[in-house]
């Protein structure tokens, strides 16, 4: 069991707070991703987890034992750095077992597990080369290397993709996502990419200015987002965004004196003959293959829409745009936060601590 | 042939460079074991060759060995301790502490200032009776000390000082060194429980040893070549108790006007400074890491 739970964490530097009160658990062998924008403290929060960093209020619990004031070591956690942090001047398996020389762990059990590392990721052959030889991505198994070889029930990973091309990422987020299961370990993950959070992840926490903006499951928080901010940070193209004199002209019956935003996905609009639903004109036609975007105004507003296959609409063209009840999400005009209306199964939505 | 005219380039690009070396160190340096193998001529009498008779005279040379034990005892404490000075220096100024800037300036600050002006401040540090040192250890009721004056204490008391205005010196090497390592190695070395020892041992020193090589090669060379503060402080007395090679190679050449002699001297030290760097590059080259 290995059970992580944060509490009210806090982080102030020099005045500001980086990390603002969050709460969240993740459950023993779950993957969860911190998200969100740079700045917005979630390598804070990792860091603050795995003890490099001390806080300023809050606890940390791994494991059922609170573990607030512990060191690095006495935590049982492994962690990925961004920058791999490998050891210059030495070989990829002293590299590997620098952590259980530490430990004093016996030699005999130190090559057997060496050996199922290096067999686990690809790195037999490559035990005797220093780290300045290895390629991003190997230096990067090394890393992983590292993390898995300790045993730790635990492992923590600050953006370990972000100096890999954009195909060798591809191939590392489903290795590590399937690592992961294999070896049951809890993960906690921290990136700025949704799409890594949306593939690889149990559970998301998505952040904003030190605060949980929204957690739950991919789906939840792509199919029911708590506030615009969440609407637009998920799912590419994000979510559109209308005001709402304009957004309750895709549907009749929708209260356009509310206030506030209206907010649908691309792939949600239906784009048909004018005169039903929003008047909007064509601006742009992107063709992807599988789909085509196009981009849209309606009276100032832009908003874009997925249809299938090729387009049959021209540029400048004038078509109605529209969508089904269900479909639509409404914010406040203050908070941006979500307002109930109906429909869209978005009852009972799982609620950051900023709610 | 257009091979020749290549060649001819890079030869006239090269020869100011070579003119210079050849003048003022090549052709002295030929010179001089040369000058090695002859008598120092002398008014009328011109030199006349005599092979390694100098070199028998040097064997014979109560003065020489007296000065070759006093440089092998400099060195082998100046060395050391400067350097180990110097990293304990670079890792204190490489804390996050508050007045480090302050810290590291004072610590670079012996070697800015002269040699010459260094000896003098050290010849009051070390004056009996009223010297700083005296009047320290006064308050515990120690008894005076002739520091230079002695030969107990002189060549201890000329050692202090070139380590004091050395160790600041390699500090700065270290220091750039430390700057370079990045810090999320020692965070994942606190992760896999390594403690700053063992992190200091495994990895900091090792990422340190090219710097370390560079610095000993320094230290070695500067043992036998520091000599500015004997000329000031001691003039290798009393009785040559501070007489270091350097110094006796400069008194023998420039005193006494033995040049004969002085460059036998010369190649001697020369020789001992080549096998020393010989040495310290083979022995330790296979065990540095280079980035």
């Amino acid at each position: 069991m290995a059970e992580i739970v944060v509490d009210n964490l806090t982080k102030v530097w020099s005045g500001s707070p980086a990390v603002d009160g969050i709460s969240f658990t993740c459950a023993s062998g779950e993957f969860t991703v911190l998200l969100g924008p740079s700045g917005c403290g979630k390598s804070t929060t990792l860091r603050l987890i795995a003890g490099l960093e001390q806080p300023s209020a809050g606890a940390i619990a791994i494991g059922g034992r609170d573990v607030t004031r512990r060191s690095p070591a006495e935590r049982g956690i492994a962690m990925v750095f961004q920058s791999y942090a490998l050891f210059p001047h030495l070989s990829v398996a002293e590299n590997i077992l620098f952590g259980l020389k530490v430990r004093r762990v016996p030699r005999a059990e130190r090559d057997e597990r060496l050996k199922r590392a290096a067999q686990t990721l690809g790195l037999t052959q490559l035990l005797d080369r220093k780290p300045a030889a290895l390629s991003g991505g190997q230096r990067q198994r090394v890393a992983l290397g590292r993390a898995i070889v300790a045993d730790a029930a635990v492992c923590l990973m600050d953006e370990p993709l972000s100096n890999l091309d954009a195909q060798l990422r591809q191939e590392m987020r489903a290795e590590i996502r399937s690592l992961q299961r294999r070896l049951g370990m809890t993960m906690i993950y921290v990136t700025h990419d949704q799409v890594e959070a949306m593939t690889m992840s149990d559970r998301v926490v998505l952040m904003r200015e030190g605060r949980i903006e929204q957690q739950g499951t991919p789906a939840e928080l792509y199919d029911c987002p708590a506030s615009g901010f969440a609407a637009r940070f998920l799912g590419t193209p994000p979510m559109n965004l209308l005001p709402a004199a304009i957004g309750a002209g895709l549907l009749p019956g929708v209260p356009a004196a509310a206030g506030g935003s209206i907010g649908v996905r691309p792939e949600r609009l239906r784009v048909g003959a004018p005169g039903r639903g929003l008047a909007a004109s064509i601006e742009a036609i992107e063709y992807l293959g599988a789909d085509t975007l196009l981009t849209l105004d309606a009276a100032g507003a832009k908003l874009i829409a997925r249809t299938d296959g090729h387009a049959r609409h021209r540029i400048g063209e004038v078509v109605g745009v529209s969508c089904a009840a269900g479909d639509l999400h409404f914010f406040d005009a203050g908070s941006g936060r979500r307002v109930e209306a109906n429909g869209n199964g978005c009852n009972a939505p799982e609620r950051g601590e900023g709610a | 042939m257009s091979r020749l005219r290549a060649s001819i380039h890079a030869s006239l690009l090269l020869l100011p460079a070579v003119v210079l070396l050849a003048a003022f160190t090549h052709v002295p340096a030929v010179r001089t074991f040369i000058g090695a193998l002859y008598t120092t001529p002398r008014g009328n009498r011109p030199e006349v060759f005599i092979g390694l008779d100098n070199y028998r005279h040097l064997l014979d040379d109560p003065v020489f060995w007296q000065a070759m034990a006093n440089n092998v005892w400099y060195a082998a404490l100046t060395i050391p301790l400067s350097v180990i000075l110097a990293l304990v220096m670079a890792l204190a100024v490489d804390a996050r502490l508050p007045g480090r800037a302050a810290l590291r300036m004072a610590y670079f600050t012996p070697t800015v200032l002269p040699m010459i002006a260094v000896a003098n401040i050290w010849l009051f540090f070390y004056t009996p009776g009223y010297g700083l040192l005296d009047q320290v250890l006064g308050l515990f009721g120690v008894a005076q000390t002739n520091w230079l004056g002695s030969r107990d204490t002189a060549l201890n008391a000329v050692i202090a000082v070139a380590v004091w205005k050395e160790a600041g010196f390699f500090m700065i090497f270290y220091l750039a060194a430390l700057q370079t390592i990045p810090h999320d190695l020692r965070e994942a070395a606190a992760i896999e429980g390594a403690s700053r020892f063992t992190f200091f041992r495994r990895v900091t020193l090792p990422l340190l040893m090219p710097t370390t090589l560079f610095v000993l090669v320094n230290a070695v060379i500067g043992a036998f070549r520091l000599v500015d503060h004997i000329v000031v402080m001691t003039r290798g007395g009393p009785d040559n108790a501070t007489a270091l090679l350097l110094y006796y190679i400069y008194e023998i050449g420039f005193r006494f006007w033995d040049s004969a002699y002085a460059a036998t001297l010369t190649t001697v030290l020369l020789a001992i400074l080549a096998v020393l760097a010989a040495v310290q590059f083979l022995f330790l080259e296979r065990r540095i890491h280079y980035r």
